[in-house]
């Protein structure tokens, strides 16, 4: 943790100095910048709650650019994406500025459609020690491109009901020693509390698919696009979830139903793991009467993984002058602790900028994690994830790995012929062109 | 001014303008696409030529033939009692006082005519596995009526057991649109001249025997009709199995209609080209089997 601070000091006096490294907004605490003269629109795209976020940021926007109007377009996660996908497909009634799910930033990045931020004028190369450096680096597209911006990061950590572990008997390092202890852990809850220790048995797959990533590896294909799905992390990861399902350790459900929520509601699963955000769900809306009953851990054998987040890029058809007002908002959003530490405490939009994470607000108990100061330990685990290569076929290699695990868990196929099976279907497909 | 001549292209213009963009561009863009490959969100500049490439790569994909068993299995068991049921339920009807027929017919159109999602989702209600309604009741019943031996002791995971999920969108399928199959008989049974009927009680034929030789016989056409409305709405099946599996076709993808797989292969795996062409393999299945309905059907009438 101190470490953590370390380098965030050190990042805001470099930022200080007018290097390279100076951003548009640097006088924006004393007021030192003059306004621009430009007049014109800035179309954002966004969904939930980045939309919110940018709202925030009109009244600093228009200190800067009181002729640019900004105009945000709001459209629901899904709506949103699509219309993204075809408004780059047709280079037509593209905004200006697009907000993009990590999950779409591999599809956007890797079709050339971006704008890549590395060449002039952005040279976003310079500013690249100030994001966490895991989100820098998924911000990347085929050939190095850097086509999106990490606006916020989603760490993950282990959620779990204390009242449900005190009960068993059990202690926080049981659940996190390993993944053989957690799946203890997990057999003693169901014995003593009767309560699940997961939602679904495919979540322990995803998170030791991610957690032993090695540098160059994408989550399913390597660099080259090769299929990685032959390697001792899928055998491992799929036998751990195997195990967790014969022991009935999982509730059989997966995230985002009714059941889910449900089975926080009442109780029913001991543990989740998630991205950090998960807690400000689970307070405001999911589960807010178990108030006081989570803790937050760090995931089991000392993992470290990331659940979504959150980026802005630039299409690369429009205008060069509007290319140059997007880049100035991407800045402000970004690389100004004020705007990153308004979005964190408001939507739990946990800061890429490390300098955003000095903030007085990651040193206060949660309530809702029992006073827990959570977001120290969402911190240092941000600085341990390590970023995936990102590729082309990641939607269909996860849908087919996926498919191949309901085969192992409810059909009883053995691990190594559903592995075989999931490297044909994914190699046949990266074999194509 | 319209000249008198340009008069009826004015009042065309609505429906032909609505037609060719919404029905004619998509199709002739999808059978273009079907020969390329493209990646939307690059743009144009990924268009290129393929031949018959995405067509040889749809028929050499284990998804692709799974995904058409999933489709014939839906289409065959929530379509072939929908027939079943709705003549006797119509000839039944039929007898029936007008006032009730009427309302009764009304209550089994009802279905027909709510939204697909909402329906759905309703239903995925139902189904849940530990608060849904159907397994709250078995429970009951096999704790109050003393039937324990006879259902299952565990709840029944109806919507995430890839066994039971198919079973369960069928029932859905089935209940939506046998009303609707209810109606289309029971209109043509009005057409079926009474006398016939006088004619047979006269020769001493019972109920069954009238049902059998005049009203199904006098059915022909509609059944036609019908088998292929259903026929091709099976092989077509998107929208149920997509709510009731959150888009994915649940465990091992039981549900994952080829539907419903061509437009994920589009929409979510971006790859428009091999989903269109096989959307054309799923139109050239549908084609066939609706020449071999009206095959079978002609035959028999002509041999008749």
């Amino acid at each position: 943790m101190p470490s953590a601070l370390a380098q965030a000091t050190i990042v805001a006096t470099t930022a200080a100095a007018p290097a390279a490294g100076s951003t548009l907004w640097d006088g924006l605490a004393t007021g030192d910048f003059k306004p621009d003269p430009t007049v014109g629109r800035l179309t954002v795209a966004a969904f939930p709650a980045l939309d919110e976020i940018i709202r925030a940021a009109l009244p600093t926007w228009q200190r800067k650019f009181p002729n640019v109007e900004l105009r945000i377009i709001s459209r629901q996660f899904v709506d949103h994406h699509t219309a993204m996908t075809t408004a780059l497909a047709t280079a037509s009634h593209l905004p200006d500025l697009i907000a993009l799910e990590f999950g779409f930033v591999a599809k956007f990045a890797g079709s050339g459609a971006l704008q890549d931020l590395r060449q002039p004028p952005f040279d976003a190369t310079r500013f690249q020690d100030r994001w966490v450096p895991f989100a820098y680096r998924q911000g990347h597209g085929r050939q190095g491109v850097l086509a999106a911006i990490p606006a916020d990061i989603g760490p993950g950590a282990l959620f779990y009901r204390l009242d449900l572990l005190d009960k068993t008997g059990l202690t926080e390092a049981d659940l996190t020693r390993s993944w053989d202890s957690y799946l203890a852990a997990g057999q003693a809850l169901k014995a003593r509390s009767g309560a699940f220790l997961l939602a679904h048995a495919r979540e322990l797959k995803d998170i030791v698919l991610r957690a032993q990533l090695q540098p160059g590896e994408g989550l399913y294909l390597d660099r080259d696009g090769r299929c990685l799905v032959n390697t001792p992390r899928f055998s491992r990861a799929f036998e751990l979830a195997q195990q967790a399902r014969k022991a009935r350790l999982d509730a059989k459900v997966l995230a985002w139903t009714n059941e889910w929520t449900e089975g926080f509601r009442r109780g029913t699963v001991a543990t989740q793991m998630s991205g950090a955000w998960l807690a400000g769900h689970l307070a405001n809306w999911m589960a807010p009467a178990t108030k006081g009953l989570w803790r937050s851990a760090s995931l089991p054998e000392g993992s470290a993984a990331a659940w979504g987040g959150s980026f802005y890029a630039i299409p690369r058809a429009i205008d060069p002058a509007q290319k140059h007002l997007a880049w100035a908002l991407i800045q402000l959003l970004t690389l100004q602790p004020d705007a990153q530490q308004r979005a964190f405490r408001q939507h739990d939009a946990f800061p890429s900028l490390l300098a955003a994470q000095a903030d007085p607000f990651f040193e206060q108990p949660i309530a809702f994690l029992g006073g827990q100061k959570a977001r120290l330990q969402w911190r240092d685990a941000a600085q341990r994830i390590r970023a995936a290569e990102v590729h082309r076929l990641d939607a269909i290699a996860d849908e087919i790995v996926n498919t191949e695990l309901d085969k192992v868990l409810d059909r009883g196929k053995d691990v190594a012929s559903a592995l075989g099976d999931a490297f044909d279907l994914i190699d046949r497909r990266a074999r194509r062109r | 001014m319209a000249s008198g001549r340009a008069t009826p292209y004015l009042f065309l213009a609505p429906f032909l303008l609505l037609f060719v963009v919404f029905s004619l561009f998509p199709l002739v863009f999808s059978l273009v696409l079907a020969f390329h490959g493209w990646e939307p969100a690059a743009g144009w500049s990924s268009w290129r030529f393929l031949g018959l490439e995405n067509f040889s790569f749809a028929l050499d994909d284990p998804w692709f033939w799974k995904s058409l068993k999933n489709t014939a299995w839906l289409a065959v068991v929530s379509g072939v009692p929908q027939h079943v049921i709705a003549l006797p339920l119509a000839a039944l009807l039929h007898q029936a006082v007008p006032w009730l027929r009427n309302g009764v017919v009304g209550a089994y159109f009802l279905p027909y005519i709510t939204s697909t999602v909402a329906v759905a989702m309703v239903f995925s209600m139902l189904f849940s596995t530990d608060y849904g309604v159907v397994n709250v009741s078995l429970a009951q019943l096999a704790k109050s009526a003393g039937l324990g031996w006879l259902l299952p002791a565990e709840p029944v995971a109806w919507l995430s057991d890839p066994d039971m999920i198919k079973p369960s969108v069928a029932l859905l399928v089935f209940w939506r649109y046998v009303g609707f199959n209810v109606a289309l008989y029971l209109a043509a049974m009005q057409t079926i001249p009474k006398d016939l009927y006088e004619a047979a009680t006269v020769d001493g034929a019972n109920a069954w025997q009238q049902f059998w030789w005049i009203t199904v016989p006098s059915l022909k056409p509609m059944i036609f009709f019908g088998v292929t409305l259903t026929m091709i709405g099976g092989l077509q099946l998107f929208e149920e199995p997509f709510v009731m599996t959150d888009g994915r076709g649940g465990s091992d993808q039981a549900a994952m209609t080829t539907a419903i797989y061509l437009y994920r292969t589009a929409f979510e795996f971006d790859d428009f080209g091999t989903a269109s062409a096989m959307s054309w393999l799923l139109f050239i299945v549908i084609a066939v089997l609706t020449w071999l309905t009206n095959r079978a059907f002609r035959t028999r009438q002509e041999a008749a």
